[in-house]
């Protein structure tokens, strides 16, 4: 609940900061000053507070740019509102952050204003998976930031780390986890796959598919609690109401090191890695800025500290990065990582939500 | 005295800013949501406009029935909850001194404006096995150790109630308070015990406005999505939480147009069926 409260301070604070801004475009002598100002969507609660705390004013010391950032809900709801608005020519946000699957969506109705590769310095430092392309070739969307998904525990109630995702499947867990409510953000069909199935190409096939499912039904008696909101969980697994589930390592780490009883454990099969991209709404005029944005962004500099500061798994490659084996341990692993299969969520879309509801619904 | 029927424009004047009212906020929305639930849907964006069946081919099914009976049981349930709880508690209310009654309904208002979310964590922090009040009963020795209430199906209906109850109050008051109080005399001059004046003579004369608070109870409740999550399992899950799950995150608007316009034809229905009951009734 503390987290609501503060996420509505600051919600209110980026109001005050509109208004604030506001008012200092009615005055023309500042105007010279602080004309260049770009909204960016971040995801709300722990990113954005760590973004406006060590991101965005780096980023406008070295650049000239004020940034106001705006706190965007998780799922695809913040695509839907940016599509809605772009229609009507707005742009609630110049850059977004903006999940695999989403930035695949929003290609479909060229949502993203295209990204011109030379104006990424460190365009060629960047991991392959990272550059998000149309079909065409053209860039719809740069790795913003990368996280993991993995097994977490109350340390109060489990005092031995869990080493693999078959402790989800363990009778000894019934009514203890809480796991993510969407086939699309949880990924646990590539769980499933990863830990009996030999791995994620066993989803090639609907048959595949409808064998993870089978063998996911059987995780259904130990979940407490499917949750949609990342504070439902977090406040749970913080109390040791529910003390075992599937959250972002980042997010636990950073909870840890507050003193909280909690822990992040790579499973053997390796952690879930997900991540988002930095994405241009077509509606927005601010083009030149979100390139500079996403240059000062691609830096590993700028990789390293968020790094050490948010918790993210850096985008560029390991060796241009100047991260210590324990800071890089902190944010990421050398366990082989499990891939969610985006593909699926794009092409099988409504077939698997529809086996995925009835599933836990049913 | 009888009433003269209207003849000019003007006549029927004070009708335009309610109907222009009705029109924006009613039907115009549910037009366009009539519309999009008929369009093609796109798997890898959004819609394009068309005049397909799909949609509601798909709602058809065993298992979006059985979510809709739930969602319709659940909501009929708070709502008889909230009018057998709040009746009696508003007639009382309504015989004490008029400051005991202001400051009454001052905290009921303060209720109100607690949103949906508060009230869902706090409610799941009662609930909780860590923090919640079955610590309290195992402190008094009424129990042997703390559990955990929730996720079921009860804390999903304590919450709904608890959100539902101060509306209800505030739909009966007027009436209640309105009720000539030498209906009640007379009842007990001729012998009726205080409980049975107030059922033989209070409820039924007051049954229109109960049924219309049972409705208006209904209706607030069907559309709660938010408390089902925080305090349920996915099987008391209601419609509406699975249509904020099409619109928002599978980005599948005409199917939640689909699923949300049989929901406000099924409601609009009991609604419907309800007030006949209730004419025939009358008339007898």
């Amino acid at each position: 609940m503390t987290k609501i409260l503060n996420h509505r301070i600051s919600r209110r604070a980026v109001l005050g900061a509109g208004v604030a801004s506001a008012s200092l475009l009615a005055m023309p002598s500042v105007l010279r000053a602080q004309d260049r100002s770009i909204k960016i969507g971040v995801y709300g609660g722990y990113f954005k507070k760590s973004f406006d705390e060590h991101i965005f004013p780096e980023f406008t010391k070295a650049t000239g740019i004020a940034v106001e950032s705006i706190a965007e809900p998780t799922g695809e709801a913040w695509l839907v509102q940016l599509e809605q608005a772009a229609k009507a020519g707005q742009a609630p946000a110049d850059i977004s952050m903006m999940s695999q699957t989403s930035t695949l969506k929003g290609q479909a109705t060229e949502l993203w204003t295209p990204i011109d590769a030379a104006k990424i310095k460190n365009h060629g430092n960047l991991l392959d998976h990272f550059v998000n392309k149309y079909p065409d070739g053209r860039i719809a969307g740069i790795g913003a930031v990368a996280w993991y998904i993995t097994l977490v525990t109350n340390t109060d109630v489990f005092k031995e780390a869990p080493t693999s995702w078959a402790a989800l499947w363990d009778p000894a867990n019934a009514d203890k986890l809480g796991l993510l409510a969407l086939a699309s953000n949880s990924f646990l069909l590539e769980v499933t796959a990863s830990t009996f199935m030999g791995g994620t190409k066993a989803l090639d096939t609907e048959e595949g598919i409808l064998k993870a499912f089978e063998k996911l039904a059987e995780v259904k008696p130990n979940v407490r609690l499917w949750y949609r909101d990342e504070a439902q969980f977090e406040q749970a697994l913080k109390s040791g109401e529910i003390p075992m589930g599937q959250y972002y390592h980042d997010v636990t780490g950073l909870a840890a090191a507050d003193g909280q009883p909690v822990r992040s454990t790579f499973p053997k099969e390796g952690g879930i890695q997900d991540s988002g991209n930095w994405v241009i709404s077509r509606a927005s005029t601010m083009v030149d800025e979100a390139h500079v944005f996403i240059d000062h962004m691609s830096q590993p500099a700028v990789q390293a500290l968020m790094s050490r500061k948010v918790g993210t798994a850096p985008t560029l490659k390991k060796e241009v990065l100047d991260l210590k084996p324990e800071e890089f341990a902190a944010v990421s692993s050398d366990i082989p990582p499990i891939i969610p299969r985006y593909d699926l969520y794009t092409t099988k879309a409504d077939w698997i939500n529809q086996k995925w509801t009835e599933l836990i619904v049913g | 005295m009888k009433r003269e029927a209207p003849k000019s424009l003007a006549d029927y004047s004070p009708l335009f800013f309610p109907g222009l009212m009705l029109i924006v906020f009613f039907v115009i929305p549910f037009s366009t949501m009539i519309a999009v639930s008929f369009f093609q849907r796109d798997p890898s964006g959004f819609y394009t406009p068309d005049f397909v069946f799909t949609n509601y081919a798909r709602f058809l099914s065993l298992f979006f029935a059985k979510v809709l009976g739930f969602s319709l049981m659940l909501a009929v349930m708070v709502a008889i909850c909230c009018v057998v709880i709040a009746f009696p508690f508003t007639f009382l209310l309504t015989r004490r001194p008029r400051k005991v009654q202001t400051v009454w309904l001052v905290c009921l208002l303060s209720v109100l404006s607690l949103s949906e979310v508060i009230i869902g964590f706090a409610w799941s922090t009662l609930f909780s096995r860590t923090a919640g009040i079955t610590n309290l009963f195992v402190a008094i020795g009424l129990m042997k150790e703390p559990v955990a209430l929730l996720p079921s199906f009860w804390a999903v209906l304590t919450g709904m109630v608890y959100q539902a109850l101060p509306y209800t109050i505030l739909v009966l008051y007027p009436a209640l308070v309105r009720l000539d109080p030498t209906l009640l005399e007379a009842a007990r001059t001729l012998g009726a015990s205080p409980v049975r004046a107030f059922m033989n003579v209070v409820v039924p004369a007051l049954r229109n406005t109960i049924v219309a608070t049972l409705i208006m109870v209904f209706v607030f409740a069907l559309g709660s999505y938010l408390l089902p999550q925080i305090l349920g399992r996915p099987s008391h899950w209601t419609l509406s939480v699975l249509i904020t799950d099409q619109a928002i995150y599978q980005s599948n608007m005409p199917f939640a147009a689909a699923m949300a316009v049989f929901l406000v034809l099924m409601s609009l229905a009991l609604v419907g069926l309800t007030l006949l009951v209730g004419r025939r009734e009358n008339a007898l």
